[in-house]
Parts: structure tokens; C-alpha cells; sequence
């Protein structure tokens, strides 16, 4: 079984690459490259899997995902400007595509801390960028 | 191909274990286990997979599967108490996970001749909380 789990990040960015001039970051990028950057209600699905423990009912004990997602993304993400705030968008353009992989690297980082059995294990991350921009991976 | 079916309804529970100290309880399933229950307003979708009949057109008539949902899932579970009125969670946790694949026990049946079968139960416990289910023993 898969439980899903919504969260809220509200964040700025600016899509600009060094490795490009700046006509050419406008071409690739728009708008999006705008010298002051801009935000995002970003809304992230974290999904996980694994078996329903016969006792608890329960697939995953979700306040620990919520600590766990809290403390390794919302944190760090939640009202900030990615590119300036966030270590690893020093080095990478922070697109959504970019930021979901961050997001499954700092998850898996802790995870077997967090979850030490077999199950749950992260399945998925869906990540909306706007209403009509959504991404998502498959873990 | 697969048509997806959308249904709400009503319900209060309580999560806890007759085993536990309501102090256990409380540390599992923090405030759902407060004794005297709290409610959601459940959101299921109801997913069906098969190929559209060649004369009808459709995969699944939808008004019968509103009338399965209906009348397996919703008449029985909307506005009750679920520990207390619907079976089995007066022995079962009425998690969200334990609800869904009892509304998957009870639909599929249903889907078990014909065309379509039953691919997913999708039950929303919140808008921020949902489980998926597509009747596997993991």
C-alpha cells in the first residue's frame, strides 16, 4: 500500500546558469531568469510504500515522516531564496527538476535512521511547481 | 485504460488499540486517539482498468459504478461512526489504511466478471493525506 503525504514550501528562484551568457540564459530560460529571481507556493507529495502492520494499522507512523520532511527540506526551503539560501543550488540551476532530486537525496540521506526496517520506503515525490506545472519521480 | 470515479463521505473514528494504555495510544496515533472521536470528510476514488466496449464505448457503465460505491461503500459508511457502526473496525483501527482496503474487499466483488477490473482505491483522509491500494499484500 502507498500513503501520500502533502506539504507546502513557499520559495524563490532564478533560473541562470553561469555556463551561459546572459542572451543566451534569456533564451533558454524567460522570464525565469530575471536578474531578482521570483517565488513559487511550491506543494510537494512525498509517497511511501510498504505493508499495513497488523497491529497499528498503520503503513508509516506519519508525524515522523513529518519530522523527517520538515527537518530536511522545509526548513531549509520554506521562505527562502533557493539560489542564495540552499547549499546546493550554489552549484545547480534550481529548476523543479533539480530541486525533486535534491528533495529524494536529502530524504534518503536520513531515512534509514529514521525508518531502520525494511518498510516503509520512499516510493515517490511529487513536486507542483505551479497549477499547471507538476513533476514528479518515481524513487 | 483506466476511468476513475470520484465519491465523498462523512465519517467519525477513533485510532486505538484495546491492548494499549491510552498513554501508548496516545503516543501512536497522537490526537486520533483521543477517546470520544473526531471526523473527516473522506474523499475515495474509485479507479476501474479495461478496454472500451466496441459498441457502447465505454470501459465501465459509470452509473453502476456509482450505484456499487453507493451502495457498498457510502449508504453504509457516510454520517456513522465508524468503530461502532461499521464492521469490521469495531476489532480493526479504522486508519485510513485499514478503510481503504476494506472499501477494496467490499467493491470488488462487484468488478469481479465483465469488462473492467478494479485497479486502485484512492482514499483521501485529508486533503494533505491520501493511500493508495491496489489490493497487493504489501
Amino acid at each position: 500500500m502507498r500513503v501520500t503525504r502533502r506539504y507546502r514550501f513557499a520559495a524563490s528562484h532564478r533560473l541562470h546558469s553561469a555556463t551561459f551568457s546572459e542572451d543566451e540564459n534569456r533564451e533558454l530560460y524567460g522570464k525565469c531568469s530575471n536578474p531578482y529571481g521570483h517565488g513559487h507556493d511550491y506543494l510537494l507529495e512525498v509517497t511511501v510504500a510498504g505493508p499495513v502492520d497488523a497491529a497499528s494499522g498503520h503503513v508509516i507512523h506519519v508525524p515522523t515522516l513529518d519530522r523527517l520532511v520538515s527537518e530536511q527540506v522545509l526548513k531549509d526551503f520554506d521562505h527562502r531564496y533557493l539560489n542564495a539560501d540552499v547549499a546546493e543550488f550554489q552549484t545547480r540551476v534550481p529548476t523543479s527538476e533539480h530541486i525533486i532530486r535534491i528533495i529524494e537525496d536529502r530524504l534518503s540521506l536520513r531515512w534509514q535512521e529514521v525508518f531502520p526496517g525494511e518498510w516503509p520506503r520512499l516510493d515517490g515525490i511529487r513536486l507542483r511547481e505551479t497549477k499547471r506545472n507538476v513533476f514528479e519521480l518515481k524513487t | 485504460m483506466l476511468i476513475t470515479r470520484r465519491a465523498e463521505f462523512s465519517a467519525s473514528h477513533v485510532c486505538a488499540q484495546r491492548a494499549l494504555s491510552p498513554e501508548q495510544n496516545q503516543r501512536l496515533y497522537g490526537q486520533a486517539s483521543n477517546p470520544s472521536g473526531h471526523g473527516h470528510n473522506y474523499v475515495l476514488e474509485v479507479t476501474l482498468e479495461g478496454e472500451p466496449d466496441p459498441v457502447t464505448g465505454m470501459v465501465f457503465d459509470l452509473k453502476k459504478l456509482k450505484e456499487v460505491i453507493q451502495q457498498t461503500v457510502i449508504d453504509p459508511m457516510d454520517h456513522r461512526f465508524l468503530n461502532y457502526e461499521v464492521p469490521p473496525f469495531d476489532k480493526v483501527v479504522p486508519t485510513t489504511e485499514n478503510v481503504a482496503t476494506e472499501i477494496w474487499r467490499r467493491l470488488e466483488p462487484h468488478f469481479e466478471s465483465g469488462g473492467a477490473r478494479l485497479n486502485n482505491v484512492r482514499l483521501y483522509e485529508t486533503e494533505d493525506l491520501y493511500v493508495d491500494y491496489t489490493g497487493e499484500n504489501r
